[in-house]
């Protein structure tokens, strides 16, 4: 039996709506594999932001809003964290390393953030990569800054640049800390992460640039020089958030209740993975709906197919005859019609595929530099193969109705077909 | 028990058949020798389609048998009697015949794809393509005019050789033909008979046919007239 042959055959016949058929199914598919790919990506990308650190220690809000404005840069803080608890904290006996991260001042859209020169050491990101520098290298001076590539890119930036902070995130020109500008002494090479569109500069120069601030206001009268600022003490009364390293990873929770019964402020420690798939629970929802929704989209694409394989049923009632005469049984018929849906279906899931490769491969660059998303172009995924699977399995199911249909008329029809 | 005769291909006895309440058809005795041509004739509504299905094994009588060699095909299960159509017996219908996302030769060929013994009687896959094209140049269409066109480019007379050459490819015991000359003008009518009687005498094939056109009755050996209800045997 070459029934493959006779089914190619016979679709290759109804070329236009086979290919209309294939395409809306490729079409269902890729947004299907898309959406999956997004959400593992975006769920990966997210994760990998935060390696290698135990905990994340800010001030009392919620783990989830601490977590997305010290790491990701995502709102804003409610509160700081007084520098003498970050320094008691940091000596506690279980605590390895600490780095102090400082918020609240931009460039040009860009966060700008403070924080010590340990940060590049102990910053981890994806599977333990350091951070490394494309060009210069950590700031030495007060007044210099590390940019990371996004923002290196997308101002046209080089070392030696010379670059004004705000205060805040507005853009308003009295709000400038015009009277100490920094020079760019490294760019970062790309990361994936927020830090590509940072501007980092140390703690003691936000202290420098707010010297003569007070409540988001410059203080009239009391202008304070940058070289003047070179000379105070420099040591910042508070900070956003600090990253915490700990000797041993058993010793997390106990750390953590050390610094949620901080007696002498509010405090709190989270662990990105726990906050991390907190936030998860708050996303899931929202990921269903849109997974729902390709999955209706399939069984649109699906249902495309159907009408059009039921629709030339009628037409094809004399073909079902003529191999009824030269020996073929009904149920070769009924095999006939499936195995033309799951055709369909497979060169759509193939196309669809395709697609989804090339829509990464043309969006990749872009979503990296843009979102800090790094989509991955490996090979399917276990869930996306069975997802692949789910929606053949579905398409031969459907073409079981046309192919039902087709039986039993070639049952009745016999040989005689009266159109 | 009537003991079958040896020089008989095709035996039925007693046949009943019907849709619904009463018979289509009843027949009481209805034989094809091995090599015979027999005309059937008779009105609309007196069997004739009926008859058909039961001798391809389309349908299965509510009484009596069929029987075609050593096989009583009325007694098969459904899959049985279709691989029993596809070894034994060629088909050719009226008009459209042909399957028309293949190409000349795959219509003819596709005897053989749904029957393996018929594809060796052919002498092997590569023996039947060559029977094919001999059969199809036997037939009137010669090879210029088998790779250039389609079929559905074909006029009505050529796609029905081409069915002609698909019911022979592989020497069948048994060529059934319904009104398969009805679509022709007289000119083609004739010729096409000619032919066809040629290779199935050829291909040692019985052949019953089926038509309301009396005027062909004299190419045949035997004429069965089917009439309404009843089934009456004439020899012409």
């Amino acid at each position: 039996m070459r029934a493959p042959r006779l089914a190619l055959n016979s679709l290759r016949q109804r070329r236009f709506a086979a290919v209309l058929t294939v395409i809306t199914i490729a079409l269902s598919v890729w947004l299907l594999l898309g959406v999956e790919r997004l959400r593992q990506d975006a769920r990966s990308s997210f994760a990998s932001t935060v390696s290698g650190t135990d905990l994340i220690v800010g001030a009392r809000s919620g783990p989830v809003n601490l977590l997305l404005y010290s790491v990701f840069h995502l709102g804003d803080a409610t509160n700081n964290v007084s520098w003498q608890s970050y320094k008691e904290i940091a000596s506690l006996p279980e605590v390895r390393w600490t780095v102090p991260i400082s918020l609240g001042d931009s460039h040009r859209g860009f966060r700008v953030m403070g924080t010590t020169a340990e940060f590049f050491q102990r910053y981890r990101y994806g599977s333990d990569h350091e951070l490394a520098f494309a060009q210069g290298r950590v700031f030495g001076d007060l007044y210099d800054a590390v940019i990371g590539a996004q923002v290196a890119r997308q101002l046209g930036y080089h070392v030696g640049q010379s670059l004004v902070i705000a205060h805040g995130f507005g853009g308003m020109r009295q709000m400038l800390h015009a009277d100490k500008p920094f020079r760019v002494a490294g760019i970062l090479e790309p990361t994936g992460t927020p830090v590509d569109a940072s501007v980092i500069v140390s703690l003691q120069a936000i202290e420098a640039i707010h010297v003569d601030w007070q409540s988001g206001m410059r203080l009239p009268g009391q202008a304070v020089s940058a070289d003047q600022a070179r000379g105070m003490d420099l040591t910042p009364t508070s900070i956003t958030a600090f990253l915490v390293g700990l000797n041993s990873r058993l010793s997390s929770f106990a750390v953590q209740r050390a610094v949620n019964e901080y007696s002498q402020e509010p405090l709190q420690a989270i662990l990105p993975g726990v906050a991390l798939s907190q936030l998860w629970s708050l996303v899931g929802a929202a990921e269903n709906a849109l997974r729902a929704i390709s999955a209706m989209v399939v069984l649109v694409g699906l249902c495309g197919m159907l009408t059009a394989l039921l629709t030339t049923l009628n037409e094809r009632r004399r073909e079902m005859a003529i191999l009824r005469a030269v020996g073929a049984s009904a149920r070769t018929v009924f095999f006939l019609l499936v195995l033309e849906a799951g055709v369909l279906a497979m060169a759509g899931i193939v196309l669809g595929v395709a697609l989804m490769y090339a829509t990464l491969l043309v969006l990749h660059g872009f979503l990296a530099a843009q979102l800090g998303l790094n989509l991955g172009l490996g090979l399917p995924a276990s869930n996306e193969w069975l997802l692949m699977a789910a929606v053949m399995v579905a398409a031969l199911l459907a073409g079981c109705l046309p192919a039902w249909i087709a039986y039993r008329r070639s049952l009745a029809d016999g040989l005689q077909v009266h159109l | 028990m009537i003991p079958w005769g040896d020089a008989m291909l095709l035996n039925c006895l007693d046949l009943c058949f019907g849709w619904g309440k009463g018979d289509v058809i009843a027949l009481s005795r209805f034989e094809v020798a091995r090599g015979e041509r027999v005309f059937v004739c008779g009105p609309s509504g007196s069997g004739k389609s009926t008859l058909l299905s039961l001798l391809t094994g389309i349908a299965v009588p509510r009484e009596g048998h069929v029987r075609i060699e050593d096989t009583v095909l009325s007694s098969l299960p459904a899959a049985a009697r279709d691989q029993f159509r596809a070894d034994h017996i060629g088909y050719v219908f009226q008009q459209f015949n042909l399957l028309p996302y293949l190409g000349i030769l795959d219509n003819v060929l596709l005897s053989c794809m749904f029957s393996p013994r018929r594809e060796q009687r052919a002498g092997g896959r590569v023996a039947a393509r060559l029977e094919a094209i001999r059969l199809l140049a036997a037939l009137g269409l010669d090879e210029t005019s088998l790779h250039e066109r389609r079929v559905t480019e074909l006029s009505v007379g050529q796609q029905q050789r081409v069915a002609a050459a698909r019911a022979l490819i592989g020497s069948p015991e048994l060529i059934i033909a319904d009104e398969p000359t009805s679509a022709l003008d007289t000119d083609a009518r004739d010729a096409f008979l000619r032919l066809l009687l040629a290779e199935c005498e050829r291909a040692s094939s019985s052949l019953v046919l089926v038509s309301h056109d009396i005027a062909l009755a004299r190419h045949f050996d035997r004429v069965v007239r089917l009439g309404v209800q009843t089934a009456q045997r004439e020899i012409a």
